[in-house]
């Protein structure tokens, strides 16, 4: 508590916000079934920039409907995959296609959790598994998790899953487990490394450019620069949470 | 006062009282046979999904919790409100609410993803989230309604005493159904939620569906045990019970119209109302005409309202249209697609902009009966090694004024 980095990280926040991060000295005790405690080493306070609103920003009309190498991309690095199920196969980011009923106007984008200001999730989570990190990036605690999917109802973006079945084979870096419930993390492992989400670097793979990954409070950033020079959108503006992936020419 | 002091003896031990513990308690197993199911298969075995979150285990677990603070209204009216006809049911009316609360209860925690960290639920807390409030005001409910029992079962206790604690536990009630209530309607996401007005409808449909378990329970167990009924008694409560059923349905018209008038939720009202095949026909038929209009025509026509067995179906069909509207305000709320870009045809491998499918499975059916199994079950074990149940309900008893018809 006493390595506060962030300006705007709140306790509850810093306490967890490295559980994902692959700290460094981690110690694990389990007290009963299904009751861990795990203390990660003070270096992964450290990671927080200091200020930081991590954010994206996504340009549609680069976005061709063709193109999914940001999902493929996802589902690589954090291993969740279509099993015949699509009901209940969990998906971090998904293409969804729009037709403007007026004009006829198409357009494909990719959606992922919207790393809100003030995430819904995060208010209705009864155990406060769902969080918000101090640099804006949204998890969920996997040990604080109970499973509840009250988050899932309250989520406005339908970016959540719940795990329906036994999972095997997870990355170390990317917790996740059946009876909980998981979302995109924006690559927070990657982050914390001073590297970009795999998806914004497929989709810079692909030459589409699409997608842009960036501290949106740091005016020197690519991010913030294009956001204060061209008009950028919100999914669900209305309900004012203030998402950290925005959205140009939508 | 009553006329005559009432006298509270146990449940006899009879075979069928056992009987019917016994059929409670298959269901029971059969309950945590679809637990344990579901535990070792994860949510894949349930129709569940990631569209539909929260299925009929949830429907059961709302019911149910919804009845409990509404199957004390018995005691409220006696204590709170000073009606001395009431006061004889007074323990009976406490004892449903609290067993319907642990039914309610049982159901929510094994329909958790991870059950087994029940004790994170208790000790770890956001208490932004109304279901973090829930669980205080859920735990608050059965230990001030336990004081409340307690105290009406000790001697000696200064009526002041009584009445403090049933109007605690009369405002606590009101609170916690406005708790459930809120679950709902503090959801910003949904189209179908988001509604102050689900706050007091619930604390509405608390009224309708709790009297009609009371009637149910409290005549099967006189009736098991040979006890009396009076048929004034329980026609007052009949009575009470279409007024309750007025309520819902006044708050249902309020959600609806409203939603109506504004152009943004037609789309939702169309697929609730009209066009979501089971869910409209649920809503219309079982929800509003069975499980209001007809109640409340046999409770309010002079001949069927002094009926027993009019009265009786009448509760039955309180208790089937509740379980309908909760089902098509729960699933109705999530098949609904969330509206990501307002205006635009919206496809996604994520089911984006269709509407929910959802079927119920077994497990969950059972899981569900399994919770309605212990509420009933514990209500019955409660009767039998507590005195709680008076030894006659006849009108003379209750009531001073009553005169028996000529």
């Amino acid at each position: 508590m006493t390595e506060l980095t962030t300006t705007k990280a709140d306790p509850v926040s810093v306490s967890r916000r490295t559980f994902i991060g692959g700290a460094a000295a981690v110690a694990t005790v389990t007290l009963a079934p299904g009751i861990t405690v795990v203390a990660y080493g003070s270096d992964g306070e450290d990671k927080l920039v200091k200020g930081a609103r991590w954010g994206l920003l996504i340009d549609v009309n680069k976005c061709p409907q063709s193109c999914n190498a940001c999902v493929t991309a996802c589902s690589n690095e954090h291993g969740w995959e279509d099993t015949g199920n699509p009901l209940t196969d969990a998906q971090w980011i998904r293409k969804v296609d729009i037709k403007d009923m007026k004009t006829g106007l198409e357009q494909s984008l990719p959606v992922m959790c919207q790393h809100c200001e003030t995430p819904p999730c995060a208010d209705v989570c009864p155990t406060g598994a769902s969080f918000r990190r101090g640099d804006g990036i949204v998890l969920v605690d996997k040990h604080l998790c109970i499973g509840c999917r009250y988050c899932m109802m309250a989520c406005p973006y339908q970016a959540r899953s719940f795990i329906h079945e036994p999972l095997t084979g997870q990355k170390p870096y990317s917790p996740r487990g059946k009876g909980t419930v998981e979302s995109c993390t924006l690559c927070v492992h990657r982050v914390d490394v001073g590297r970009i989400p795999a998806c914004v670097e497929a989709c810079d793979g692909t030459g589409n450019g699409a997608m842009i990954f960036g501290n949106m409070n740091d005016p020197e950033s690519e991010i913030a620069k294009r956001i204060a020079q061209y008009p950028s959108t919100q999914i669900r503006a209305d309900l004012g949470l203030d998402p950290g992936v925005r959205y140009t020419n939508l | 006062m009553a006329s005559k002091r009432t006298v509270y003896m146990e449940l006899k031990g009879t075979v069928s009282l056992y009987g019917i513990l016994g059929f409670f308690g298959l269901f029971i197993l059969a309950g945590l046979g679809a637990f344990w199911y579901m535990e070792v298969y994860g949510h894949i075995v349930s129709g569940m999904n990631n569209q539909i979150v929260w299925g009929l285990p949830h429907v059961f677990a709302i019911f149910l919790i919804v009845s409990a603070s509404g199957a004390l209204n018995v005691a409220s009216i006696g204590s709170v409100f000073g009606k001395t006809a009431y006061k004889p049911m007074s323990r009976m009316s406490g004892l449903l609410a609290i067993a319907l609360l642990i039914g309610g209860l049982a159901v929510l925690v094994l329909d958790l993803g991870r059950p087994e960290r029940i004790i994170v639920a208790m000790t770890a807390y956001n208490f932004k989230s109304i279901f973090a409030w829930n669980i205080f005001l859920y735990t608050g409910f059965m230990v001030i309604v336990g004081a409340y029992l307690y105290l009406q079962m000790s001697r000696g206790i200064k009526p002041i005493w009584l009445k403090a604690a049933g109007i605690t536990a009369f405002v606590w009630r009101l609170l916690l159904t406005t708790g459930t209530g809120s679950i709902f309607g503090w959801l910003i996401a949904r189209e179908a939620f988001d509604a102050a007005v689900l706050a007091p409808m619930f604390v509405a449909m608390s009224l309708s569906f709790g009297m009609a378990f009371f009637i149910l329970v409290s005549l099967g167990v006189n009736r098991l045990d040979g006890r009396e009924f009076g048929p004034a008694l329980l026609s007052r409560l009949g009575k009470l019970l279409g007024i309750f059923a007025a309520v819902v349905l006044y708050f249902v018209m309020i959600q609806h119209l409203t939603n109506l008038y504004a152009t943004e939720h037609h789309g939702v009202e169309r697929y609730i109302l009209l066009e979501g095949g089971i869910l409209t026909l649920l809503f219309w038929v079982a929800h509003v005409i069975i499980g209001n209009i007809v109640p409340m025509a046999l409770v309010f026509h002079p001949k069927t309202g002094k009926n027993r067995t009019a009265i009786v179906l009448a509760s039955v069909l309180v208790i089937l249209g509740g379980i309908a509207q909760i089902y098509v305000i729960l699933i109705g709320g999530q098949a609904y697609p969330l509206m990501l870009f307002p205006g635009y045809e919206v496809q996604s491998t994520f089911f984006d902009g269709t509407f929910g499918e959802y079927t119920p499975s077994l497990p969950e059916l059972l899981l569900g009966l399994g919770g309605v199994a212990i509420a009933l079950a514990a209500t019955i074990v409660g009767m039998k090694v507590l005195k709680i149940v008076p030894t006659t309900l006849a009108d003379s008893a209750v009531d001073p004024h009553h005169r028996e018809a000529a």
